[in-house]
C-alpha cells in the first residue's frame, strides 16, 4: 500500500502538505529483528486464540476483545522504542501487554480473574497495568487513554528525561472529543507522544464510513498541525519503519505525530458479536490476502532467514509458552476474600 | 489421547446454544485458527476456531442441533501421531451440569452465616483538634484565598514534582486569584495555562500522576468538572484498585464548588455528595483559612486522588492561620468547632457559616449547640460525629447541596445505624432546595439553606418552640 503522508509545520501556517512516498522499504531489518517480529506476532496470535478458547469454556468472564489480525501494529511499533518509554492503550490490550514484555502467565491469569494476574484478578481483560514494563493500561472507556497518554508524555517532558509515549487507540476512539483536546495540547506543548490509530475498519459493528465524516484518520491532526501518516498495518516491516520515523520526529523535540494503521480484526468486537455487519467473505479475503504473520513467514522462508524446521520449532516453543500460561491461569487461586477491600486507597 | 472439542460459551451467562453447522468434516486436517463450526444463541453467532492442529477424528454432535449445553464435547481431534484407532475405546466425557463448578466454589466461599443482629460501631472518643496548632504559635490573619495560594507555593518549593495546571492559572493569575504570584515564582514549566478543555486536561493531569508527578489541577469551578468526571472517576479513582495496587494517581483537583452569587443553575451546584460516593477518592471541603492551608498541603502529599472543594464566597473571608513553616493537617478528621450539649449541628465548607450563626442565635433560647465541621467528606470522621450525637442525642445536618442522596442523607443513615438508641429525635436535614438554582435574587435566597432554617430544625429536634 502506498503510504500517504501529511507533513505540516508551523512555518507552513498549518496547511497540510501531502507527499507521496514509495512503498519500498528504506530501513533494512536484521535477521534478528525479523525473527523477533515473527515470534512476537505468533505469541500474540496463539495467546489470543487460546484466550478465545478458554473463554468458551467459561474460564474467562465478562468482555474479552481479541487482537487477532492486528498483531503487526503493536509488534512493529514496539520495535521503535526503548524499554523505559511508556505505552498506553484502550481495551483491546492483550497484544500490547505481550509486546511490552509482560509475562503471558500474568496476563492470562488476569483474564481468568486469579491472584496471579497482573492486577491480582481485580482488573480483568480491559484493566491491566505493569509499572515495571511501563505499560500504563488497559483502559475500558473509549477515548480515555488519549488524554492519559498525553499526560504521560507531559510528565516525560516535564522531567526532561528523553523518554516518550506510544498512545494507541482505535478508529472508534478517533471520533471522541477528548482525543482532539489532547492533540491540541500535545502540539501546543510539543509533547513527546506518537498517537497510533489502529484502524481495523469497525468500531464494534459500525464501519469507519458510517461513523466518520473524514475517513482518512491520519488527517485528524491537521487542524492542530500534528503531522499524520497512513501505514499498512498488516505489514510489520512497514509499521516498524513508520514507527522509527515517527519516534525520531518526536525524540527530536518536534512534538506529537499521528500514525494511522490500516489493519483488520478477524474476530468479533468482543466474544459476543453478532457478525452481521460484515460478510464472511470480507473477513476471509483479508485473512487470505494480507495476514501479517503469514506474510512475514513467507518472507522469512524466501529470504532463508528461517527454514521450515526452524519455524516449526518456534511454533512449538510458542505453543509451550501458551500452554504454561493457561496452566498457570487455571491453577492460580482466586483472590482471597480479603482482597475485596485492599488497594482502594493508599 | 484424542482431544475433545467442547461447546463454547459466547458470554458468561450462556448455558446452551445451537450448533448451527460444521465447517469441517471427519477426516479433515485443521490447523490453529481454522473455523470448525458455527454456533448461535438468540443474540449472537460465533465461529468455533481450532486452537490445536490435528485431524477431525469424530463429530459427536451434528450440525443444526439446538440446546447444546456449554462444555459438551462436540467433536474429537486427533493430534500428530494419532489415528482413528485411537478413538476405539475413547468415550467422551460427560456433559458437566450447568454451572455446577462455579456454584460449588461460590457456596464454599459464601460468608459464614452470622447471627441476625445489628452490628454497630463501638463508641469512640471524638477527635481532638486542639492539638493541631501548638500552644503559643503566632497566628496571622489571612484570607482563604491567600492560605490556598501559600499551601501550593510551599509544596511547590519543597517538591519539584508538584505543578499547577488549569484555565487562567498563570498569566491571568487565577480566575479567582487563588494562584496569584505562582507564575512569577515558579515559571511556565510549573504553572500552566490550559485551553478550555476540562476533559482533556483532567486526563493529562491523571496521566502525569500515573507517571510520577504531583499535579494540582484547578477547575475554574467544579461545575465545569462535570465535563471531566469520567477521567476523575474512571481513571483517577479506580486505577489503584484495577491495577492491584501497582499504580496510583496522586493528584489534587481543586476549585470553587457550590453556589456563589446570582450565577444561576449551571454555575451553582455543590458536588460534595457526588464525589463522596466514589471509592478511591478523597473529598475535602474546608471552611476556614487554616484548614484550607493545612488540608491542601496534606492533599498534595497524599498518594490518592483528592477532590478539594473550595467556595467562592469564602475566598475573601479572613481567619487566623498559624504561622508555622510546615502546617499540615490530617485528612479524615472532623473538628468540633464549638462545643455544646443539646444538639449536634454538622456541616462543612460554606454550610459552616449557617451552622455557626445558627448556634449563636440558639444561645438566646438557651440551646447549647455543638457544631462539627466535617472538613473531610470522604473518608468521613464518623467517630467524632457519633461521639457528639451520643452526648447530645440530637442532630441537624447542613449543606448547600440537594437533599436526595446528599451528604446529610448519608450522615442520617449512619447515625440511625450506629446511634439509634441514643437518638431522642429524628435527624433533620437542612439543605439546598430540590430545584435548579434560580437567578432572581429572592428565589436564590429561598433556594439556599438559611440560618433560620437551621435554628428552626435545631429547636424542632429539641422539641422547643
Amino acid at each position: 500500500m502506498a503510504r500517504q503522508t501529511t507533513k505540516t509545520s508551523k512555518s507552513s501556517q498549518g496547511t497540510a502538505r501531502k507527499t507521496a512516498s514509495s512503498a519500498k522499504r528504506t530501513v533494512k531489518f536484521s535477521n534478528e529483528s525479523l525473527q523477533k517480529f515473527y515470534r512476537d506476532m505468533l505469541l500474540i496470535r496463539r495467546f489470543e486464540e487460546k484466550a478465545g478458547q478458554i473463554y468458551g469454556m467459561g474460564l474467562i468472564g465478562g468482555f474479552c476483545h481479541l487482537y487477532i489480525g492486528q498483531e503487526a501494529v503493536v509488534v512493529g511499533m514496539q520495535s521503535a522504542i526503548s524499554d523505559d518509554d511508556a505505552v498506553i492503550t484502550s481495551y483491546r490490550d492483550h497484544g500490547h501487554m505481550l509486546a511490552c514484555g509482560m509475562d503471558p502467565k500474568g496476563v492470562m491469569a488476569e483474564l481468568t480473574g486469579r491472584e496471579g494476574g497482573y492486577s491480582k484478578g481485580k482488573g480483568g481483560s480491559m484493566h491491566m497495568f505493569s509499572k515495571e514494563k511501563n505499560f500504563y493500561g488497559g483502559h475500558g472507556i473509549v477515548g480515555a487513554c488519549v488524554p492519559l497518554g498525553t499526560g504521560l508524555a507531559f510528565s516525560q517532558k516535564y522531567q526532561d528525561n528523553g523518554q516518550m509515549t506510544l498512545c494507541y487507540m482505535g478508529d472508534g476512539t478517533a471520533n471522541q472529543g477528548q482525543v482532539y483536546e489532547s492533540f491540541n495540547m500535545a502540539e501546543l506543548w510539543s509533547l513527546p507522544v506518537v498517537y497510533i490509530i489502529e484502524n481495523n475498519e469497525y468500531a464494534m459493528g459500525t464501519s469507519v464510513k458510517r461513523s466518520s465524516a473524514q475517513t482518512e484518520l491520519y488527517k485528524r491532526g491537521e487542524s492542530f498541525n500534528v503531522p499524520g501518516e497512513q501505514v499498512d498495518g498488516m505489514n510489520v516491516l512497514a509499521v516498524a519503519e513508520a514507527g522509527k520515523k515517527a519516534v525520531e520526529w518526536v525524540r527530536a523535540g518536534k512534538g506529537p505525530y499521528i500514525l494511522e494503521m490500516k489493519t483488520y480484526r478477524y474476530r468479533g468486537h468482543s466474544m459476543s458479536d453478532p457478525a452481521k455487519y460484515r460478510s464472511k467473505e470480507e473477513v476471509n479475503k483479508k485473512r487470505a490476502d494480507s495476514d501479517p504473520i503469514e506474510h512475514l513467514r513467507e518472507k522469512l522462508l524466501a529470504d532463508k532467514v528461517y527454514s521450515e524446521d526452524e519455524l516449526k520449532e518456534i511454533d512449538r516453543e510458542v505453543k509451550g509458552i501458551i500452554a504454561d500460561a493457561v496452566e498457570f491461569a487455571q491453577n492460580s487461586p482466586e483472590p482471597a476474600p480479603e482482597e475485596l477491600y485492599t488497594d482502594v486507597v493508599a | 489421547m484424542p482431544t475433545e472439542i467442547l461447546m463454547p460459551a459466547l458470554s458468561p451467562t450462556m448455558t446452551e446454544g445451537k450448533l448451527a453447522r460444521w465447517m469441517v468434516k471427519e477426516g479433515d486436517t485443521v490447523s490453529s485458527g481454522d473455523v470448525l463450526a458455527e454456533i448461535e444463541t438468540d443474540k449472537a453467532t460465533m465461529e468455533v476456531e481450532a486452537v490445536d492442529e490435528g485431524k477431525i477424528g469424530k463429530i459427536l454432535i451434528e450440525g443444526d442441533t439446538e440446546n447444546v449445553a456449554v462444555n459438551t464435547p462436540i467433536a474429537v481431534l486427533l493430534e500428530e501421531g494419532e489415528d482413528e484407532g485411537d478413538l476405539e475405546g475413547f468415550s467422551p466425557s460427560k456433559v458437566p451440569a450447568a454451572d455446577s463448578g462455579s456454584e460449588d466454589e461460590e457456596s464454599d466461599e459464601a460468608p459464614a452465616s452470622k447471627e441476625p443482629r445489628i452490628e454497630t460501631r463501638a463508641p469512640h472518643d471524638a477527635y481532638d483538634a486542639s492539638g493541631e496548632i501548638p500552644e503559643g504559635t503566632e497566628m496571622v490573619k489571612m484570607t482563604v484565598r491567600e492560605a490556598l495560594r501559600d499551601a501550593m507555593a510551599e509544596e511547590m518549593r519543597s517538591d519539584d514534582r508538584v505543578f499547577v495546571m488549569g484555565e487562567e492559572v498563570a498569566e491571568y493569575q487565577g480566575a479567582y486569584k487563588v494562584t496569584q504570584g505562582l507564575l512569577d515564582e515558579f515559571g511556565p514549566r510549573r504553572v500552566i495555562d490550559t485551553p478550555i478543555t476540562e476533559h482533556g486536561f483532567a486526563g493529562v493531569g491523571v496521566g502525569a500522576a500515573f507517571h510520577g508527578l504531583r499535579p494540582v489541577v484547578e477547575f475554574m469551578t467544579f461545575n465545569f468538572a462535570m465535563q471531566a468526571i469520567d477521567q476523575i472517576v474512571n481513571s483517577a479513582a479506580k486505577t489503584r484498585y484495577m491495577s492491584g495496587g501497582q499504580m496510583g494517581s496522586p493528584i489534587v483537583f481543586r476549585g470553587p464548588n457550590g453556589a456563589a452569587s446570582r450565577v444561576a443553575a449551571q454555575h451553582s451546584q455543590c458536588y460534595a455528595s457526588w464525589y463522596s460516593h466514589i471509592p478511591g477518592l478523597i473529598v475535602i471541603a474546608p471552611h476556614t483559612a487554616a484548614d484550607a492551608k493545612g488540608l491542601l498541603k496534606a492533599a498534595i502529599r497524599n498518594p490518592n486522588p483528592v477532590i478539594f472543594l473550595e467556595n467562592e464566597i469564602l475566598y475573601g473571608q479572613s481567619f487566623e492561620v498559624p504561622k508555622l513553616d510546615d502546617f499540615v493537617l490530617p485528612i479524615g478528621k472532623a473538628k468540633i468547632e464549638r462545643s455544646g450539649d443539646d444538639v449536634t449541628i454538622v456541616s462543612f465548607g460554606m454550610g459552616m457559616r449557617y451552622a455557626l450563626e445558627a448556634a449563636d442565635k440558639l444561645t438566646k433560647d438557651d440551646i447549647s449547640a455543638e457544631v462539627i465541621d466535617l472538613r473531610t467528606i470522604r473518608p468521613m470522621d464518623m467517630e467524632t460525629l457519633l461521639a457528639s450525637v451520643r452526648k447530645t442525642n440530637r442532630c441537624v445536618t447542613v449543606e448547600e447541596g440537594w437533599p436526595q442522596s446528599g451528604v446529610g442523607a448519608e450522615i442520617t443513615a449512619q447515625i440511625m445505624h450506629h446511634a439509634f438508641d441514643y437518638l431522642d429525635a429524628p435527624v433533620l436535614r437542612v439543605s439546598g432546595k430540590d430545584v435548579p438554582m434560580p437567578y432572581a435574587a429572592n428565589l436564590e435566597k429561598l433556594a439556599l439553606p438559611h440560618v433560620d432554617e437551621v435554628v428552626t430544625a435545631a429547636k424542632a429536634v429539641c422539641y422547643r418552640d
